[in-house]
């Protein structure tokens, strides 16, 4: 399914580059503001494109970064690392449902400030009540102190199946899945049809309803192409386990964030990681098993409460 | 000459009297309302509809929803047409097909105004693009779609074209490309159920009964929206239609919402009578959730249109009065429209994903699009109708220019 993408570009390329030209004099303004409408138009999707190609829409993007926020922002390309397949454990018996994480998200990974978009929901369940009652949980509590004794709480976020219904749905291939297993998504190849949104049983991807709004002072500079780079209009986003730093040895904000040491995260293929210790040790569960999804992101308990 | 004789029958199709031009005038001005607000949604974003990340397909996915049905349906009127021979219907089945084309166009535009990179619709066409096929079903709805529109035009502009040149069609000619039209349109709307059906995230889609009933519907409002469209003709124009033919349809439509509302109160039983969560969503269209009803006034609406309408359609004393028979077609149309409408996409998101309720309903733009795209229907149709009539009628005849 992920290689049929890579078919020869070059004669829909000479096509599309016809069909501009003939296009170009009726419809849209070519004047210097839009010199490079043609470029971001006739963009290649990420997989099909070489090197030097990719090179060239790197510092084209970069360039338009630049121009609007005034600030230099690199757009990174780093590959999946050999032997890595990235796993994420979420210790509930900890979680204090403080939000700390989504936040942290939202700073690292460039989302809208308004409208807001956050790509980690935290929900809270009544103790004593249907065990992870989705229907009955809370998205928007505001108490004056987490934890509450009488709640638990449970973040989600991007799953990052191992079986991902969004990228089968994707009538464009905009979306896939990584060799290390990031559900990622090429912005300027996503149409915004959103049945990516529909068929996703996590609710973990967001849409740009309106042009995302991040003052440049609030821009983290440090991106990657199929992560936290600005986003446009009309395109959906998500998690990506911030595939800017994991692919650099880093932590996922939220990681680093989590004040009670709730979130762990590691390489699922490296027998020694914390995350295949939790998996092995713990009583771990995922969510809507049922679908066959097999997401890599583990709830567990490390004790009990 | 092919050529020059079309552009001759589209001068003349311009020409009419006062009526004509007023109510084109009234179609533009929807239009340009609609387009009016579809460029603010260009420039501002999805964010001016109502649809948010939790109801992520609104008003616009509905109409679309509710369209491919028509479309469907003009198969209805090519199966006894061609394969029985059925001579009143035969006559009228090139109306039926204009309205498919016509349904089909709609279709398109919907979908173009929901998308939120509109000038990224490339990226989805075979070969030019990465379409992603066979995996997604929105990619396979995007080849039977407009498979479907070629069809049709083909075989709509085929039979104009011997038309008016005096001669009657080519079965042989024609016969294969009808003959797939069947199937194909079965296809587009099974295709259309299965992009919805095929979602396990979705228990309010995710049951094997949407097909069949997407069917079922579309054998009622389709020809039921013909047999109002059919009457204008025969008012408006020098076509004969007989009565015969409407009430041939009309027979069907019984037939076909006997088998709709079968289906429906099986889906109804299963839903309430095993009670799990999934049927949240139902929950929610019938009756409200939690305090959240903003669909229950409309649905019972349809349930009652759709009842009252079959049992008009059942009787043939009834459905035989036109006076009747139109309530009943215009009843079944709402009724139709509402269910298979918002009434099946909404609660597919409601409760989303993750249990929370977000209850939507169209916002001001999002019915001025649809409106100008509403009107767009209609002047393509009545543009298609005032190009094929003279030549359908024999009032304009092209000298044969080659001797056989």
């Amino acid at each position: 399914m992920s290689n049929s993408c890579r078919r020869k570009g070059i004669n829909r390329r000479a096509f599309l580059q016809g069909a501009a030209a003939g296009l170009a004099g009726m419809t849209l303004p070519l004047d210097n503001a839009h010199a490079s409408f043609w470029d971001a138009f006739l963009q290649k999707h990420f997989r099909e494109m070489n090197d030097t190609e990719i090179k060239k829409v790197i510092s084209r993007l970069e360039k338009e970064c630049e121009e609007k926020y005034k600030k230099v922002v690199s757009i990174g390309t780093e590959k999946p690392l050999p032997g890595v397949q990235f796993g994420y454990g979420l210790d509930l018996s900890r979680c204090i449902g403080c939000r700390r994480c989504v936040y942290a998200c939202v700073e690292e990974n460039n989302q809208s400030l308004d409208p807001q978009i956050h790509w980690i929901s935290v929900l809270r369940f009544k103790k004593g009540d249907k065990w992870v009652d989705l229907e009955n949980s809370e998205k928007y509590y505001n108490p004056e102190k987490v934890p509450q004794k009488e709640y638990f709480y449970m973040p989600v976020q991007c799953q990052q199946c191992e079986n991902p219904p969004c990228v089968r749905a994707c009538p464009t291939q905009a979306t896939w899945k990584e060799p290390d297993g990031i559900v990622v998504i090429d912005y300027n190849w996503c149409i915004g049809c959103r049945y990516c949104m529909a068929a996703c049983p996590y609710g973990a991807r967001r849409f740009n309803w309106a042009s995302p709004n991040r003052p440049a002072e609030k821009l983290n500079p440090k991106t990657h192409y199929l992560g936290n780079r600005p986003r446009y209009k009309g395109v959906v986003e998500k998690c990506t386990f911030c595939i800017q730093r994991t692919r650099n040895g880093r932590y996922p904000a939220c990681v680093e964030i989590c004040p009670v040491g709730a979130r762990k995260f590691g390489n699922l293929l490296d027998p020694n990681s914390e995350i295949r210790y939790a998996i092995e040790h713990k009583r771990v569960f995922r969510l809507k098993e049922d679908l066959n999804t097999y997401p890599k992101f583990y709830y567990f308990f490390a004790y009990g409460r | 000459m092919i050529i020059r004789n079309f552009l001759i029958a589209w001068k003349l199709s311009l020409k009419g009297d006062k009526k004509f031009y007023a109510w084109l005038t009234f179609l533009v001005i929807l239009m340009a309302i609609g387009a009016n607000a579809y460029i603010s949604q260009m420039n501002r974003g999805l964010i001016v509809t109502a649809m948010r990340d939790q109801v992520s397909w609104g008003f616009y996915i509905s109409n679309f929803t509710f369209l491919v049905g028509v479309a469907a349906a003009a198969v209805l009127l090519v199966v006894p047409a061609y394969l029985y021979d059925f001579k009143p219907i035969k006559e009228i089945v090139l109306f039926g097909e204009l309205l498919a084309i016509t349904a089909i166009t709609m279709c398109i535009m919907f979908i173009m105004a929901d998308m939120g990179q509109p000038w990224r619709v490339w990226h989805l066409m075979p070969f030019i693009g990465t379409m992603n096929f066979p995996a997604s079903l929105l990619a396979w709805d995007v080849l039977v779609l407009n498979g479907y529109l070629a069809i049709n035009t083909a075989i709509a502009f085929y039979v104009l074209y011997r038309l008016s040149i005096g001669k009657e069609y080519r079965m042989s000619v024609i016969g294969p490309l009808i003959i797939l039209s069947i199937p194909w349109a079965i296809s587009i709307h099974t295709v259309t159920a299965f992009l919805y059906n095929g979602l396990s995230a979705r228990p309010f889609w995710n049951a094997s009964i949407l097909a069949p009933r997407f069917l079922a519907s579309a054998f009622c409002s389709g020809p039921a929206l013909m047999i109002i469209v059919f009457q204008l003709i025969r008012k408006l124009s020098e076509v004969e239609i007989e009565d015969r033919a409407l009430f041939k349809i009309a027979e069907l439509i019984a037939y076909a919402m006997g088998i709709n509302l079968f289906l429906l109160g099986a889906e109804i039983f299963k839903e309430f009578y095993s009670g799990s969560i999934h049927s949240a969503p139902i929950q929610y269209l019938y009756f409200g959730l939690h305090g959240h009803a903003k669909l229950v006034p409309w649905i019972w609406t349809a349930t009652l249109l759709n009842l009252t309408a079959f049992f008009i359609f059942l009787f043939p004393k009834l459905r035989e009065n036109f006076t009747i028979l139109n309530i009943a077609c215009f009843f079944m149309i709402i009724g139709i429209y509402i269910e298979k409408g918002m009434g099946l996409v909404i609660p597919g998101f409601i409760p989303d994903t993750l249990g929370e309720i977000y209850e939507y309903s169209p916002s001001s733009t999002e019915v001025l699009v649809t409106v100008g795209i509403w009107a767009t229907g209609a002047l393509i149709y009545t543009m298609l109708l005032k190009f094929s009539l003279p030549i359908y009628t024999g009032k304009l005849r092209f000298q044969k220019y080659k001797e056989s």
